[in-house]
């Protein structure tokens, strides 16, 4: 380490102590951004003197349960430098490397809009891309043109980087065509597919050619097996592959993990579809980096909820179920899983517009909440735009009598806590920084965990 | 949303969605919305609607209520000038052009009605555009901007009017959080089904309405983009 890098590191380490001594949060990026903007270049040096290298996971869905299903892999075979609470922009990242003296593996989640960068100064040894969906456009600007940044970030990779790319998704699969090193994953079980594309899908143009896809199936959103009856274009083969899958309700799912090194049956311990995408983008990167399939498939069912996406807290007679929703996709699969599972009686739905969430609400006319509309007995809507919440659950046919609109978290969640029957459980599904909100307030009660404790 | 509102007053809404390459009619259609998309999806159906330019006239010249939001405003004009110089032809309804910026213009709105059916009212929504979108002299916005970019970030003015036909870049979605535009275009849309004049329609609870109003309003004067 150079002595310039040295001595801002040993500052940043003790503004993260300050900052959580002094109770303003977690600390988890304070550190990093003073180094990041005392010099961009030390996040080049922090990634070099990683014995072991560094992984890199992006997606619009699922980087952050699949960046701890990985470290769920990986942890018991080597020491990792992990952003576990999430910090996934350029700070976060170079905080969790400041922070973690004598790592000998970077994994890393990195969000979609800096992954490009960070890929260029880190060269990793693998990079993961697992979808692009419709997010945050007022932030991010259409996904072409987050998969254009992407693809040139790709082709600026050194050849020895394997890309681990989801092939169910017709854009992120182009990014490996050309490209040596690869491994593609997919779900490949038509019992559990869809028979056409939902409303709300966002890539359903050949990339070839822009005609429209046929899906033979699809399973989440646009993620499926699609194939072009104009120019021909199909998914490419997987080389990592679901099939058989079996869901168990709320409590998990079960599938066929399908490798060119043989195959072994995981039960997760989370349920949903997409959770499973997410298994098969850790399970890639794992053996990307020369992880034995036993250890894949072990670490994978040792796996609990990556904090706030599913998470079950106890709140006296009563038990809550937070599941994070973030996106049109995010939440038809947050929704279908519920459904799956049984929808609650009371459900909580918060919305908040920081730029976190999407400082544009007008995602939540894409979601399909009409699963909850037809089986929950009371909706309370809360967050800063509870009142934008409500209007979308009326006009979607929910009687506006048994909508409650409270802003408040604190006392929505004391109003969905006080409407549940005790021995039931309450849904509530928040967006991201409601959901920090919501977690701050359960950990205050003694409910759950502050996030930087409860994880590592 | 235009359906439980026509529900509402006891009309029922037939949804006929026109596709690329479908034939429109003009006096088909009661009510006819344009929405937007991403720039690829906007690029693959802008020369079949400025194909349809004569009937998308004729339609809104026989009093059909229209509404084209974000693309839809935009490809309903006379056209759109790229970066590289490119033109790409609209359909000629609204007197107006597009020229490509540099920077997207993205963030809350709010807007006071320049409507003689109802002056001042304001409007709330949220825009997200990369065209600048230049009004012919003489032509009549929807409304004058209070916060945010509007039309082209400089002229102060939003969205088109012309006749029964609406244009605006403000989504949100538009139509639930200012419900009177809605209960505007649908006393248009009956007008044209029955062949009476255009009135106003019973008024329906709208305290969540308001509210979400309130909000977005207060949304965009706290953060809204402000016009240069």
């Amino acid at each position: 380490m150079s002595a310039r890098l040295a001595i801002e590191s040993s500052a940043a380490r003790l503004v993260g102590r300050l900052s959580r001594a002094t109770g303003r949060g977690g600390g988890t990026t304070l550190p990093g951004k003073l180094v990041w903007r005392l010099d961009p270049g030390a996040l080049d040096a922090l990634a070099a003197r990683l014995p072991a290298g560094l992984a890199l996971v992006s997606a619009t869905n699922g980087k952050t349960t699949t960046t701890a299903m990985a470290s769920s892999i990986l942890s018991p075979l080597q020491r990792l430098a992990w952003n576990h609470s999430g910090a996934n922009l350029a700070s976060g990242v170079t905080s969790t490397l400041l922070a973690a003296r004598g790592a000998e593996l970077g994994l890393l989640e990195v969000d979609e809009f800096v992954l490009p960068e960070v890929m260029r100064r880190t060269r990793p040894r693998v990079v993961s891309l697992g979808n692009l969906f419709r997010d945050q456009l007022d932030r991010y600007g259409e996904l072409e043109h987050v998969a254009e940044r992407w693809r040139a970030a790709v082709a600026a990779l050194p050849g020895s980087t394997t890309l681990v790319v989801g092939a169910d998704d017709p854009l992120v699969a182009s990014l490996a065509e050309g490209r040596g090193r690869v491994l593609r994953f997919g779900v490949d079980d038509p019992a559990r597919a869809r028979s056409a594309l939902q409303h709300a899908s966002d890539s359903k143009y050949c990339v070839r050619c822009g005609a429209l896809y046929h899906y033979d199936e699809a399973y989440v959103g646009h993620l499926g097996a699609y194939r072009c009856a104009v120019c021909g274009h199909v998914r490419p083969p997987l080389d990592v592959a679901a099939r058989h899958i079996a869901p168990h309700g709320l409590d998990g799912v079960s599938f066929s993990l399908e490798t060119p090194g043989g195959s072994a049956r995981v039960r997760l311990a989370l349920p949903g579809l997409y959770n499973v995408y997410n298994a098969l983008a850790a399970a890639s990167l794992a053996l990307a980096l020369g992880v034995a399939l036993e250890d894949v498939a072990a670490g994978l069912e040792r796996f609990r909820a990556a904090f706030g996406r599913f998470e079950r807290f106890e709140a006296g007679d009563r038990r809550v179920l937070l599941l994070l929703v973030k996106n049109p996709a995010g939440a038809n699969e947050a929704i279908r899983t519920l459904e799956e599972g049984g929808v609650p009686a009371i459900v909580v739905v918060a919305l908040n517009d920081r730029i976190a969430d999407g400082r544009d609400v007008s995602w939540i006319w894409d979601v399909d909440f009409e699963p909850l509309l037809e089986h929950a007995r009371r909706i309370v809507v809360s967050g800063e735009r509870a009142t934008e919440l409500a209007l979308r659950l009326a006009y979607g046919g929910f009687p506006r009598d048994r909508l409650d609109v409270v802003p408040a978290l604190d006392e929505a969640l004391d109003r969905g806590l006080a409407l549940t029957a005790p021995g039931d459980e309450l849904a509530v599904l928040p967006t991201y920084t409601a959901m920090l909100s919501l977690r701050a307030i359960a950990a205050e009660r003694g409910l759950a965990q502050p996030y930087w404790e409860s994880t590592s | 949303m235009l359906e439980r509102r026509a529900a509402a007053r006891g009309h029922e809404l037939d949804i006929d969605p026109v596709t690329v390459g479908d034939a429109l009619v003009p006096g088909n259609h009661d009510l006819l919305y344009v929405g937007g998309g991403q720039d690829r999806e906007q690029a693959m159906i802008a020369p079949d609607l400025a194909s349809h330019g004569d009937d998308v006239r004729a339609a809104v010249a026989g009093g059909s209520a229209l509404l084209a939001v974000c693309g839809g405003y935009q490809l309903l004009g006379r056209g759109y000038r790229g970066r590289d110089g490119s033109w790409m032809a609209g359909a000629g309804l609204f007197p107006h052009e597009t020229v490509a910026g540099d920077t997207r213009m993205i963030g809350d709105v709010l807007l006071e009605s320049m409507l003689p059916e109802a002056p001042g009212r304001t409007i709330a929504g949220f825009e997200n555009h990369a065209g600048r979108t230049l009004l012919d002299p003489g032509a009549r916005p929807l409304g004058r901007v209070v916060a945010g970019y509007g039309n082209d970030g400089s002229s102060g003015a939003e969205g088109c009017r012309l006749g029964t036909a609406l244009g605006t870049y403000l989504h949100g979605p538009l139509l639930p959080r200012n419900p009177w535009l809605a209960d505007l275009l649908l006393s248009w849309a009956l007008a044209h089904a029955t062949g009476a004049e255009p009135e106003p329609l019973a008024p329906l609870d709208d305290s969540l309405e308001d509210a979400a109003h309130a909000v977005a309003a207060a949304r965009a004067r706290d953060r809204g983009g402000r016009p240069a």
